[in-house]
């Protein structure tokens, strides 16, 4: 048969499926260079924080997987997937601990916990985020300046508390450093609380302050776009994420243009782009319907702007996805679509026998 | 927005200071009839018709007992009222949808014992609420509480087909999920504010 100019078979004709771990893998790919150029920006505590969470992560699958007596789950790489998220999404000088809770707590609870990869109905990284959230409200808004010149030499002071202990105040370090001018917020705290824009291009690039991985939007766009060309991530979620977060923004900053900041602010600021790319993307908690997915979408941007315009923080990405998350069963209920060929149920009145 | 106005009243109870996700009030429907989505939704409703009615009462008696000097009747008169307005919707469900009435079980008449319902009306006597605040705050808390029901109660119809390991089963998984439901409810706190 494989003589013959014509190969003749039956459907269906695969020329090679999509793994889970094939998958998996390709996202980690797009991953790395985010991973890289927050290294580049941060400096070795970031390389730190990620080899720290990454570790943690995969050793907590192994562990669960022994104590359920299960197969072993490592080698489809979600685990590495959820350390480097997290990772990417913590503060540069987030202690190293304390990342190792949050670590455990993302695979744990956020993911064995419901059964493993397919059945987490939250994105285990945002799970963990959000804890370390709530249970180290200091570190986790301790924000350092990027680019500071001994970046490669020197790790920031508090990435190596000692666990349990409450990591040392950086302004000393800071001040040591000789950085003018730099206030400990990133510009999305600057914009909601003293209204100082920051430079759109600054932002783009991803120059600025903020979680280790968050900053570049052009690079989290591109490594997205890669990902997106090899299908591997649904463009619509991203799109309509982006799309409800711009226009919803765009409307306030019509109304009073000094006040809230401009669409282009909200898209390349903050989380934004780092959670509607690889974030509200998760196969497994987003919506499989396709006008669920635009709901979906739409959902997460909306209560993002909502949170960073009204609400007494200024970045929302991450309650967002979450709630979104919360959303998805219903959302994948209330919007089944109909099936080719079946009207609408008409209600016909029951005739008794 | 002003603190005082419906809206911004709505909005408390509905999402910022959600009676179930960060009051913690009423917990016990919460838990237990979150198991389908159909039934929680119904569940919500009932308990927002309950709210309304009981708010509305609450508001008259307390401005009766406020008149007479008799503040120290406030408690059980709201349990009272309470109580009756269960009765009406027990009675109601009863004879409109007795399988909704099966379905619900002992958490109808445990709705009496609701402290979000009871909590209701004495937030709401002691913040001084008027008439129309008094009903955007029902409204809020009756349409927050159903929202983190309905929530619920999809993800753990999702889950019921999950490959739960042991420890998981039962309550467990109900009173986790709870948890991430209101660490995501946090990103609301200070909303309009």
């Amino acid at each position: 048969m494989t003589d013959s100019a014509v190969q003749l078979k039956t459907s269906p004709h695969l020329r090679g499926a999509h793994s889970v771990d094939k998958i998996m893998r390709h996202v980690v790919y797009a991953l790395l260079p985010i991973c890289l150029f927050s290294v580049y920006q941060f400096g070795l505590s970031v390389l730190a924080l990620i080899l720290c969470c990454t570790l943690v992560c995969v050793g907590t699958e192994d562990l669960f997987c022994r104590l359920n007596r299960r197969p072993g789950t490592v080698g489809d790489w979600s685990a590495v997937i959820t350390g480097i998220l997290l990772a990417l999404i913590l503060p540069p000088s987030f202690p190293l601990w304390m990342a190792a809770v949050a670590s455990f707590v993302s695979i744990g609870v956020g993911k064995l916990f419901f059964g493993g990869l397919g059945f987490n109905v939250f994105n285990p990284a945002l799970v963990g985020r959000a804890f370390a959230q709530a249970a180290f409200t200091v570190p986790i808004t301790t924000w350092t300046p990027a680019m500071v010149h001994v970046r490669f030499r020197e790790f920031i002071p508090s990435t190596f508390t000692f666990p349990f202990a409450i990591p040392p105040d950086l302004r000393p370090w800071m001040d040591g450093l000789a950085i003018d001018g730099f206030t400990g917020a990133t510009p999305l705290a600057l914009m909601k609380f003293d209204h100082i824009d920051t430079e759109a291009a600054e932002l783009f690039v991803g120059t600025v302050a903020g979680s280790a991985g968050e900053t570049s939007s052009l690079l989290i766009l591109l490594c997205g776009c890669y990902l997106a060309f090899r299908k591997m991530l649904n463009w619509k979620i991203v799109a309509s994420v982006l799309g409800s977060a711009a226009l919803f923004s765009w409307i306030f900053w019509l109304k009073s243009p000094e006040l809230y900041p401009t669409p282009l602010f909200t898209l390349t600021s903050g989380g934004l782009m780092l959670g509607a790319v690889f974030m509200a993307t998760d196969m497994v908690s987003s919506p499989v319907t396709p006008m669920g997915i635009v709901l979906y979408g739409i959902l997460i941007g909306v209560v993002t702007v909502m949170i960073r315009l009204f609400g007494g923080l200024n970045e929302g990405v991450m309650y967002a996805i979450l709630l979104a998350n919360a959303a998805t069963p219903l959302l994948n209920d209330l919007t089944q679509p109909r099936i080719y060929g079946a009207t609408r149920k008409r209600k016909r009145k029951e005739v008794k026998a | 927005m002003n603190p005082g106005s419906a809206t911004a009243i709505f909005l408390d109870a509905f999402l910022i200071n959600n009676f179930v996700l960060a009051m913690f009030l009423g917990i016990c429907p919460f838990l237990g009839v979150s198991g389908k989505v159909k039934t929680a939704g119904n569940m919500g409703m009932a308990v927002t018709f309950v709210m309304i009615v009981s708010s509305l009462c609450a508001f008259g008696i307390n401005k009766l007992l406020v008149r007479y000097d008799l503040e120290f009747l406030r408690l059980i008169c709201f349990i009272a009222v309470i109580a009756s307005a269960v009765q009406l919707v027990e009675m109601t469900i009863k004879k409109f949808s007795p399988a909704l009435f099966r379905a619900l079980g002992i958490f109808l008449p445990l709705i009496t014992t609701n402290c979000a319902i009871l909590g209701l009306a004495l937030f709401q006597t002691a913040r001084e609420y008027s008439l129309v605040q008094s009903i955007a705050f029902s409204l809020g808390a009756g349409a927050g509480f159903s929202l983190a029901l309905l929530l619920m109660a999809g993800l753990r119809e999702k889950l019921d087909l999950a490959d739960l390991p042991g420890v998981a089963r039962g309550a467990a998984l109900t009173l986790i999920l709870a948890g991430i439901l209101s660490l995501a409810f946090m990103g609301f706190a200070g909303l309009g504010g």
